[in-house]
């Protein structure tokens, strides 16, 4: 997973090309219903990004809490794996998720070492 | 100090691996094959699974796979016995196959042959619950397997891969009379993170199951292979 967090900030950075930003933050959205645990890649981040380009930014990691929509009430609810997952309302199996899904870079807190102007427009968000 | 600048991103973190699927599924659809992705915990039967139904497919429909889950060479050769071309994935011991590794496995598979010829092409996956489910490869269909052995509670403590799947397998049924274990339950758990997932009882050492496996497979083939594909720039 840091391994691709790396691969998509390097396509961000080719982005600046072929200033090299100084990045200081990038802030993730992670969902809990994914396969990744915050913590561990705070650490493996920061063993990762020794050395390069990224070395000194800081990993902030906003928690997106899983959120079920109970298609028979249209009632949200918080899934819990204690409970099968089942909407409390109805015992609704889990059928729509509302969020709890992203594994998102929000934003990336950078500047440039050198006087240069910053760039005129930002950069273009990547269709994925 | 610089001046400092934030860029609003909204880019999914696997977006780099995104690109990567999205290259290996645009080959894919200008050959007009099927592609599985074959997901399930280390020993929960995929070899065992592609070597039955590879036999009872291959004057079929034409099929190659690619093998990411190599434990001994062995594996290779149970599957090369029925005579369906495999290609070994270097994975560098990692968890997961993601869509460069599946990428470098086509190259490695058009050396030889011609994918175009292909109907159906399977890739093995590393033998893990977790992150296999959030690496798209460029599949059409993931596909998990649980084995009986694994007991009922897998799909709620890995809700994740079995959210994703398109399909469930419930392998090693033939077990079932030897095990305190409930496969209704196990369904229903599936059926709880993903109501509307196909499911099926499976045991590859019997046979049990596989028509309706087999058949399941057939319909997916005639929906990928009757859309048309893009052209692949
Ligand atoms: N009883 C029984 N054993 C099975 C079945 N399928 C696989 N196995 C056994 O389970 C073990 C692991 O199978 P394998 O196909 O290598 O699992 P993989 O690691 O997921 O590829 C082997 O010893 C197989 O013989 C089955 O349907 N019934
Ligand atoms: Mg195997
Ligand atoms: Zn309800
Ligand atoms: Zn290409
Ligand atoms: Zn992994």
């Amino acid at each position: 997973m840091t391994r691709c967090l790396l691969l998509s900030m390097h396509e961000w950075k080719q982005q600046h090309a072929p200033r090299v930003p100084k990045v200081d933050r990038v802030h993730l959205e992670v969902g809990s219903f994914t396969c990744v645990e915050p913590d561990q890649l705070v650490v493996t981040w920061s063993d990762a990004v020794k050395g390069t380009w990224l070395d000194g930014s800081e990993l902030v990691i906003e928690s997106v809490p899983l959120v079920g929509r109970c298609i028979r009430c249209q009632a949200t609810y918080s899934p819990d794996a204690a409970d099968g997952f089942r909407s409390p309302c109805c015992q609704h199996p889990m059928e729509e998720i509302v969020s709890g899904r992203e594994l998102r870079i929000r934003s990336v807190a950078y500047g440039f070492e050198t006087a240069s102007p910053p760039p005129t427009a930002s950069c273009p968000t990547v269709a994925c | 100090m610089h001046m400092p600048l934030e860029d609003s991103l909204g880019l999914n973190l696997l977006a780099a691996n995104q690109h990567r699927a999205d290259h290996n599924r645009a080959h894919f659809d200008a050959w007009n094959v099927l592609c599985l992705n074959v997901m399930s915990s280390p020993g929960a039967g995929k070899t065992s699974l592609l070597e039955r139904s590879l036999a009872a497919l291959s004057s079929r429909w034409a099929m190659a796979v690619l093998e990411g889950d190599m434990t001994t060479l062995l594996d290779a050769e149970r599957l090369e016995a029925v005579g369906i071309p495999v290609v070994p994935i270097t994975t560098g011991r990692a968890c997961h196959l993601d869509a460069a590794m599946v990428g470098g496995g086509l190259k490695l598979l058009q050396q030889r042959l011609d994918p175009a010829e292909l109907d159906l092409l399977w890739v093995e996956n590393v033998g893990n619950l977790v992150c296999p489910a959030e690496f798209a490869i460029g599949e059409h269909r993931k596909v998990a397997l649980l084995s009986v052995t694994e007991g009922d509670d897998k799909p709620l403590k890995y809700p994740v891969m079995f959210r994703e799947a398109d399909c469930v397998l419930i392998t090693k049924v033939d077990l079932l009379p030897h095990l305190p274990v409930d496969v209704e339950r196990i369904e229903t758990h599936i059926r709880q993170v993903n109501p509307h997932t196909a499911v099926f009882r499976l045991s590859a050492t019997s046979g049990v199951g596989f028509d309706a496996w087999h058949d399941w497979l057939a319909a997916q083939l005639t929906s990928v292979q009757t859309t048309p594909a893009l052209i692949h720039a």
